[in-house]
């Protein structure tokens, strides 16, 4: 079911006028121009939350292994609660990462011809890289 | 439309209406506060974070790969521009740290008076300043 409004603005003058062929269902169901709502906007803040914890124990953890040899951090990801949060870490933050870099790119990149190429740049970059920290981090946990 | 200009003002409401709406001065003409500083601030710790993964990944990868990929990753961080490395990385993650803590406040509705958003922009930048400075100790003795 379609409703046709004739749609004028009571400032803008007899001029501006348009049709709006879409029910009032048919608006909600498409989420907005982005087509997906509010999921980025939660996702980002569902990451960042996670990351406090996250961030807390890594520092800790990050002060307690600098300055030591490679086989006391082996030592160290061979510990199972170590290497789950060392993994989790990586994936939240690599997730949050290209979250909000997709959003600079969006608010400052306008020519279409380079914002796509560098959203899919930014993308490929924060999964090869947390890709990277992630199989490295299960090397360490399985092999030492 | 009579003016092509008027093309950026016009916007729609919630209901599908049309309305003209007026657009805001370019962000040079404001002058520098303590809530829009703090505000691409954020945005600016958050663009060097993201470099900071960098190291994050390298010094992963290298425990993973050989004692000598190690070696190549601590070397870096005890030379000067390792240490100016971290101590960006530590102060980037401090701050987007606890402004982040800051914007889930408002994000669940708290602390949007005036007076307490300019308490908790400086709490911010105090508890960034205190966090970097122990953190960067304990780096420096921990090399």
């Amino acid at each position: 079911m379609s409703e046709i409004a004739k749609a004028s603005a009571t400032k803008a003058g007899p001029d501006l006028r348009v049709d709006v062929m879409q029910s009032q269902l048919g608006r909600a169901r498409g989420l907005g121009s982005a087509k997906s709502g509010t999921h980025h906007w939660w996702v980002e803040r569902v990451t960042s939350v996670a990351l406090i914890p996250l961030t807390i124990w890594f520092v800790i953890v990050a002060l307690r292994l600098v300055g030591h040899t490679r086989a006391d951090v082996a030592h160290w990801a061979a510990n199972p609660i170590n290497a789950t949060l060392a993994a989790a870490l990586v994936i939240v933050t690599f997730h949050h990462t290209q979250l909000g870099l997709q959003v600079v790119i969006e608010d400052y990149v306008h020519a279409e011809s380079l914002k796509l190429p560098s959203l899919l740049v930014i993308k490929g970059a924060a999964f090869l890289l947390g890709l990277a920290g992630l199989l490295s981090i299960l090397k360490l946990a399985f092999t030492g | 439309m009579t003016n092509p200009r008027d093309a950026l003002t016009i916007a729609r409401t919630s209901d599908g209406r049309l309305v003209r709406r007026p657009l805001s001065p370019h962000l040079q003409a404001y002058k520098p506060q303590i809530t829009s500083v703090l505000s691409i601030m954020n945005r600016m710790t958050g663009i060097a974070l993201s470099v900071g993964t960098l190291l994050l990944v390298w010094w992963f990868v290298a425990a993973a790969s050989s004692d000598s990929a190690y070696a190549g990753v601590s070397g870096f961080m005890r030379s000067p521009l390792g240490l100016l490395f971290l101590f960006g990385w530590i102060a980037s993650l401090w701050y987007h740290f606890c402004n982040g803590i800051r914007h889930l406040a408002w994000d669940a509705g708290m602390g949007f008076e005036l007076p307490t958003v300019y308490a908790t922009g400086w709490a911010v930048v105090g508890a960034t300043g205190v966090l970097t400075v122990v953190t960067m100790i304990a780096v420096v003795m921990a090399l």
